[in-house]
């Protein structure tokens, strides 16, 4: 066969590998360029008529949640949440919520409902939600107590991850010595699990997902 | 006994009466929405409302992916026209008020890439691919002519044998 019967079919290869590349990869997921950077400020209303800012959380770990009443995938996490709240109570965290694109009733039934005594805040025109850059919900940003995004979820938490999480923020110090929350940001913005914190191994399952997006 | 021409009488006036009824119904209607309290151009700038179209037409609608945030009718979308109408009126640059969307998003966002490092794939790749076809069907294009002209010569030349 001559050089130029095999230049047709050898110039479809690129484009063959560059489709089957593409098809390995997940299309939900999305990096964030904001994991290892400081947490935006905000301040806003919570749904029992208090004002939250975020800036007043400084020293603690924040687990601040997106969520909605009619989100199915909030609902699962939600208990973990729950058990996170009772579990860390003596420690230096705090949990809060951002109810999206939902009523403050049907999100006050919701808390009611399913428990939860943590802050959750009105977000009027979706500005915190957008100003974080949330494609939809559920997604949680844990924060460290220097005030940095350390990690982004972007679909519901698992268990095992939640506390791994908070564990690995909470061990880490609360000055500028941001080496291992860093390091973890990084490891997690390219879609990696850091694998083993705290002597909680992560499962596959429990990778970060984006199962339950809209 | 009714008579037939009683009975056709009445259904004349009965369809008269449902056309006048719809007329009417119809005039009311139109009135109705002229009177209606629709956003008067003294509350709208074209100049404004032209740049946050060109925005968001750029934008990837973050819930949907597949629409920009223009095209979008979803809540999230609106939110985000309404926030770069805000950042316009507060003196920001287009450039400035995308910016900020790709600092919150990444690229992602963009529905056209930036012409920079990687991203000139993209751009001169379709273009190259174009060129390089074109070459392609002229030079083929070429060949049939020369073949067709050779072949031509030659049955001329065993014509004249």
């Amino acid at each position: 066969m001559s050089f130029k019967k095999l230049l047709i079919p050898a110039s479809a290869i690129p484009i063959i590998a560059l489709l089957a590349y593409g098809l390995t990869r997940d299309p939900n997921k999305i990096e964030s360029p904001l994991p290892g950077r400081e947490a935006f400020a905000f301040s806003s209303e919570t749904l029992d008529g208090d004002t939250v800012r975020l800036a007043d959380l400084r020293g603690s770990v924040v687990v601040m949640n997106f969520w909605a009443s009619w989100c199915v995938a909030c609902i699962e996490e939600h208990g973990y949440f729950v058990e996170a709240e009772r579990l860390y109570a003596d420690s230096d965290f705090q949990m809060l919520g951002i109810v999206y694109q939902d009523t403050p009733e049907n999100a006050r039934r919701w808390m009611r409902m399913r428990g939860g005594d943590w802050p959750s805040l009105i977000d009027p025109n979706s500005r915190i939600a957008i100003d974080y850059g949330v494609y939809g919900v559920p997604e949680t940003y844990f924060i460290d107590k220097t005030g940095r995004i350390a990690f982004k979820q972007i679909g519901p938490v698992s268990r095992a991850l939640l506390h791994q999480k908070v564990d690995s923020l909470l061990a880490a110090p609360a000055t500028g010595d941001l080496t291992a929350t860093e390091r973890s940001a990084e490891a997690i913005s390219v879609g990696e699990s850091p694998g083993h914190v705290g002597d909680q191994p992560v499962e596959e399952s429990d990778r970060p997902t984006s199962e339950g997006q809209p | 006994m009714i008579s037939v021409k009683k009975i056709a009488v009445q259904h004349v006036l009965l369809v008269v009466a449902l056309i006048a009824a719809v007329a009417l119904a119809v005039q009311e209607g139109w009135g109705a929405q002229e009177e209606s309290p629709a956003v008067t151009t003294e509350q709208v700038d074209p100049a404004l409302e032209e740049q946050v179209r060109e925005i968001a037409a750029n934008l990837r609608c973050p819930t949907c992916r597949a629409l920009s945030v223009l095209d979008s009718p979803s809540g999230m979308a609106q939110e985000m026209r309404g926030l770069i109408r805000d950042q316009l009126l507060s003196g920001k640059t287009p450039d400035e008020v995308t910016a900020y969307f790709v600092e919150r998003y990444g690229e992602w966002i963009l529905l056209q890439p930036k012409a920079e490092g990687f991203n000139w794939t993209v751009w001169l790749l379709p273009v190259l691919l174009l060129a390089g076809g074109l070459v392609f069907v002229l030079m083929t294009a070429r060949r049939w002519v020369q073949q067709g002209q050779a072949r031509a010569a030659e049955e001329g030349q065993e014509g004249e044998i």
